[in-house]
């Protein structure tokens, strides 16, 4: 079944979309009704227009589900299956054509040529004005000025047309016909294309991972296809031309030489080790200056802009060819591209970082699922299930190892047999080391139960010590002055400040976070107890004076419970505080937890992990807030009402 | 059970900011009997709440001292029962446990506790309410479940600072009638301020006029009229000439003290 849905999920998409779309309008047309049945009831401001409206929570719900799955492309996948596929054949044109776009002005502002001329010539200018006089030996200098000036000679004939010899421009020319036949081809495309049946064969859009097939399944992206290979033998072809004139050639191999006779002349290792460097580096500079000129990369400017024209029209045509494809890429592939690199056609935008909500389900189902063995769970752990828990791990935990050495007498030792018999001090060691089996009980486990786990724990310490000492200093002016400094200078520091320190001190395992979280919990519960009990009515308090009660009675029976609905405030704010931090912490340090598994998400860029975690995370802390609500009106229900 | 009698008593508070001294009270001497009903009137700021709260001993005299018989003040306790104008009930609990809160400090045991509860909450007229939670109740029956709560600890002196202050005319009309009839059934001592001249008449055996600057008791008068109370309607005695004689009396007197208070002030 989950298989099912799972490889199905364009088609689930596509209904679950329709549906949001109906509820969507439906909604909206209730809602209007109602606003107009009980819009002469209320007037403007009455805070019983704000009851109830649950038609415009479907509204609201429905609108986020459809931008979610609009603008991850979900809609796109579910509409229009084909649509990704045929743009990755679009998106194979232009691969095959980016090494002659980048090297004409057409994705760049200048021409490589042009970049070439002005860099290379602005650099010789510069090393020419700069040549050291005193380094050199004069002879030596006018050498290296000539090489200067040949390279220079060699930049100003590569750009001239008339030095172009005619293989080159016949070159360059069936390259352009190459261009016009594909241009042509895209205009009136021959019938005929078809799919293969290894296209075929390919797991639809978003199921495996190469996220879009490769392989055209249309008979449109079977044309864009073969033509995306003829053009990449054209760029092919474009990159071996070079612009090498007979009388070029003779230039190059006449500088060459020069510079070999120049490097290899005993002149040059003349004076102090500081003029033979200075004179090495100068001449390296002019040596690397030729050798970016000599492969004949440099072009007139007359025969590229021919080029240029060729591949732009190509180009435009390969838009207009798209025909209602453009359209479909126009309206359902918002704010992105599909893109073609190397092996892979692969989402760039909101369709690549916004995961279609379908995959997110998908996703969470996968590391919901409890069999760790065979792929469920996320590393090892799984999400939220249960295991048997050995009583000896609380055992241990609850004895330290050290408790067993004030028992009296020794552990035992080996006899002359050599052998060794424990005696009871050694049974006791092994049991407060968790070495003995107890049995064993249910328990939770998994990331998700790691994380509450923490947060529990820190909560019931928080709890426990925060509360006696916030009504204390509610009561007592001793513990107020003498505790407020301590506490208020050590809250306001945001927890992931205390971070690192305290994972340093008690380690990255639980014992850390839970630690962190406590003191998040402990100050936040002190605050509101302290709030709570300070704030009892002066009547109440004189009124169980004269009941005769007791000052420790008062502090039971009347402070306490009149403290009651802050301490409950209190609860609730430092568990979405301790929520919160726990998850920054978890992702500093750990192998478990909800913050663990976003943090390998980040570092692998895996959105759709990142998502489910995120959904995660909200969903538990909107639960946890919803318990204590619900709590608070059960326990206090003379809350605001004394 | 014995006398209430206060001697020289004298009260002067510093104001926090300015340092300037108020005497809230000064040289206050009376005897109330065993038994006897007090109404205090009088403007108000005249240190009618600071008397009412020297001898609940929530405070402590400036100079001079209170006794309840033989023993002097020193504190509060359970002997003296305080009834606040709001209630000041303990609304995490039901209208019974309010009602044995005393009994439950002083250790009684909850059968015990039970029956008196109970039979105060019958005298008050509470009946079928005793798990009713008080923030459900009417401002008038808060009232009820306070002098109930109070009235359980038996103690011997009754302090009410304006209980009947916040209620509305005709649950306060009611409410006289029972403060009354309590005190005719229980025979305490009730000491009662008030700042309605007519429930001053209506609810005092004895009444004492207070002036303020310095608090100072600065008329008392002897009044038939709770007596009068306790066989006939209240309406009646309202109109009785001699009630509107001491009315008129009185309230000219609170009208002159506070032109003098306006004039110097
Ligand atoms: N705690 C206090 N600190 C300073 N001044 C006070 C305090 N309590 C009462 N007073 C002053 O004492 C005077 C009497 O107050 P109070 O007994 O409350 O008057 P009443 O109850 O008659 O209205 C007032 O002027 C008041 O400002
Ligand atoms: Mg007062």
């Amino acid at each position: 079944m989950l298989d099912w849905l799972s490889d199905n999920r364009a088609l689930v998409a596509a209904v679950i979309i329709l549906c949001l779309v109906g509820s969507f309008f439906a909604s909206i047309f209730y809602g209007l009704k109602q606003t107009r049945l009980r819009e002469k009831d209320q007037v403007f401001g009455d805070p019983e227009r704000t009851v109830g409206g649950w038609f415009w929570a479907v509204c609201g719900v429905s609108t986020l589900l459809l931008v979610w799955f609009y603008f991850s492309w979900g809609s796109a996948r579910a509409f229009f299956p084909q649509a990704a596929n045929e743009l990755c054949q679009v998106a194979k044109l232009h691969e095959a054509v980016s090494p002659v776009t980048s090297s004409l002005a057409i994705e760049s502002r200048y021409s490589k040529s042009k970049t070439l001329l002005v860099r290379n010539s602005r650099q010789l200018d510069e090393l020419q004005a700069r040549l050291p006089a005193n380094v050199f030996s004069p002879a030596d200098a006018a050498r290296v000025t000539q090489v200067m000036q040949n390279t220079q000679q060699l930049i100003s004939m590569m750009a001239t047309p008339d030095f172009v010899d005619q293989k080159t421009i016949a070159d360059i020319q069936a390259i352009k016909a190459g261009y016009a036949a594909i241009t042509n081809e895209l205009a009136n495309p021959k019938p005929g294309w078809t799919a293969s049946a290894d296209a075929l064969a390919q797991p639809s859009w978003g199921i495996t991972e190469p996220e879009i097939p490769l392989l055209p399944i249309s008979a449109k992206g079977a044309m864009y296809n073969a033509l995306a290979s003829d053009a990449a033998a054209l760029s092919k072809d474009y990159l071996k031309i070079r612009n090498l004139a007979p009388a070029a050639k003779a230039l190059i191999a006449e500088t060459k030489t020069m510079i070999t006779a120049l490097k290899k002349s005993p002149s040059m290792d003349d004076g102090d080790a500081q003029i033979v460097k200075e004179r090495a580096d100068y001449m390296k500079a002019v040596d690397r200056i030729f050798k970016r000129i000599d492969d004949g990369k440099i072009f007139p400017a007359v025969v590229m802009a021919e080029m240029q024209v060729a591949v732009q029209t190509m180009l435009d045509q390969a838009e207009r060819a798209k025909g209602s494809l453009g359209f479909v890429e126009m309206l359902f592939f918002p704010a992105g591209d599909i893109v073609k690199s190397r092996t892979q056609c692969t989402e760039q935008g909101p369709g690549r970082w916004l995961p279609k909500p379908t995959d997110v389900v998908a996703k969470f189902f996968a590391l919901a699922n409890p069999d760790v063995e065979n792929g469920g769970g996320y590393k090892g752990t799984t999400l939220l299930w249960w295991k048997w828990l050995p009583i000896s791990d609380v055992v241990s935990f609850l004895i330290p190892d050290a408790t067993i050495d004030l028992l009296p007498g020794d552990y035992g030792r080996l006899n002359d047999a050599g052998r060794f018999e424990p005696n009871y001090k050694d049974w006791m060691l092994a049991l407060a080391q968790g070495d003995v089996y107890l049995g064993a009980v249910p328990m939770l486990d998994g990331h998700i139960w790691d994380s509450l786990f923490r947060v529990l724990v820190a909560m019931f310490f928080g709890i426990l010590l925060g509360v006696p000492l916030g009504i204390y200093m509610g009561v007592s002016r001793f513990c107020k002055s003498f505790f407020d400094p301590m506490i208020e200078l050590y809250r306001p520091v945001p927890p992931l400040a205390w971070a690192p320190l305290i994972l340093t001190i008690f380690g990255i395992q639980d014992d850390g976070k839970i630690f962190l979280l406590f003191m998040v919990a402990f100050a936040i519960m002190v605050i509101s107890a302290r709030t709570g009990a300070s704030g009892a009515q002066l009547s109440k308090i004189r009124a169980s004076h004269s009941l005769g009660a007791s000052d420790r009675q008062i502090l039971r029976y009347v402070i306490l419970p009149n403290a009651l609905p802050e301490i409950m405030t209190g609860i609730r704010i430092s568990i979405g505080v301790c929520w919160g931090t726990l998850v920054a912490a978890e992702m500093l340090a750990g192998t478990t937890g909800v913050g663990f598994i976003e943090n390998v998400a980040r570092t692998v860029s895996d959105y759709e992990l990142i998502w489910v975690t995120i959904l995660i995370m909200g969903s538990l802390g909107l639960v946890f807030d919803l318990m204590m609500r619900w709590v608070i009106g059960r326990l206090i229900p003379w809350r605001g009402k004394g | 059970m014995a006398d209430l009698k206060c001697t020289d008593l004298c009260m002067t508070f510093a104001n926090q900011q300015t340092g300037a001294k108020v005497e809230a009270l000064k040289d206050i001497n009376f005897t109330l009997k065993k038994g006897e009903l007090l109404s205090v009137l009088g403007p108000s700021g005249c240190g009618k709440t600071t008397l009412l709260n020297m001898v609940a001993g929530f405070i402590t005299p400036t100079s001079g001292q209170i006794a309840v018989g033989d023993r002097v003040i020193d504190g509060p306790g359970a002997d003296r029962g305080m009834v606040f104008q709001q209630g000041a009930l303990f609304e995490w609990l039901t209208v019974a446990k309010n009602v044995d809160f005393g009994l439950r400090m002083q250790g009684v045991s909850e059968a015990e506790s039970r029956d008196q509860v109970e039979k105060w909450l019958a005298t008050v007229g509470l009946q079928g309410f005793a798990d009713t939670p008080t923030y459900q109740l009417s401002g008038g029956m808060q009232q009820r479940v306070a002098l109930a709560r109070c009235l359980v600890n038996d103690p011997d002196v009754i302090l009410m600072d304006e209980p009947l202050g916040a209620l509305d005319a005709l649950t306060r009309e009611k409410m006289q009638s029972l403060v009354l009839e309590l005190w005719k059934k229980t025979g305490k001592t009730i000491i009662i301020i008030t700042h309605s001249v007519e429930e001053a008449l209506l609810l005092g055996e004895r009444l004492f006029v207070m002036a303020p600057r310095p608090g100072r008791i600065h008329k008392e008068y002897q009044l038939p009229f709770a007596e009068w109370g306790l066989k006939r309607s209240l309406r009646d005695i309202k109109l009785e000439p001699e009630f509107s004689t001491v009315r008129e009396e009185i309230l000219t007197m609170i009208w002159n003290m506070e032109e003098e208070i306006m004039g110097g002030a």
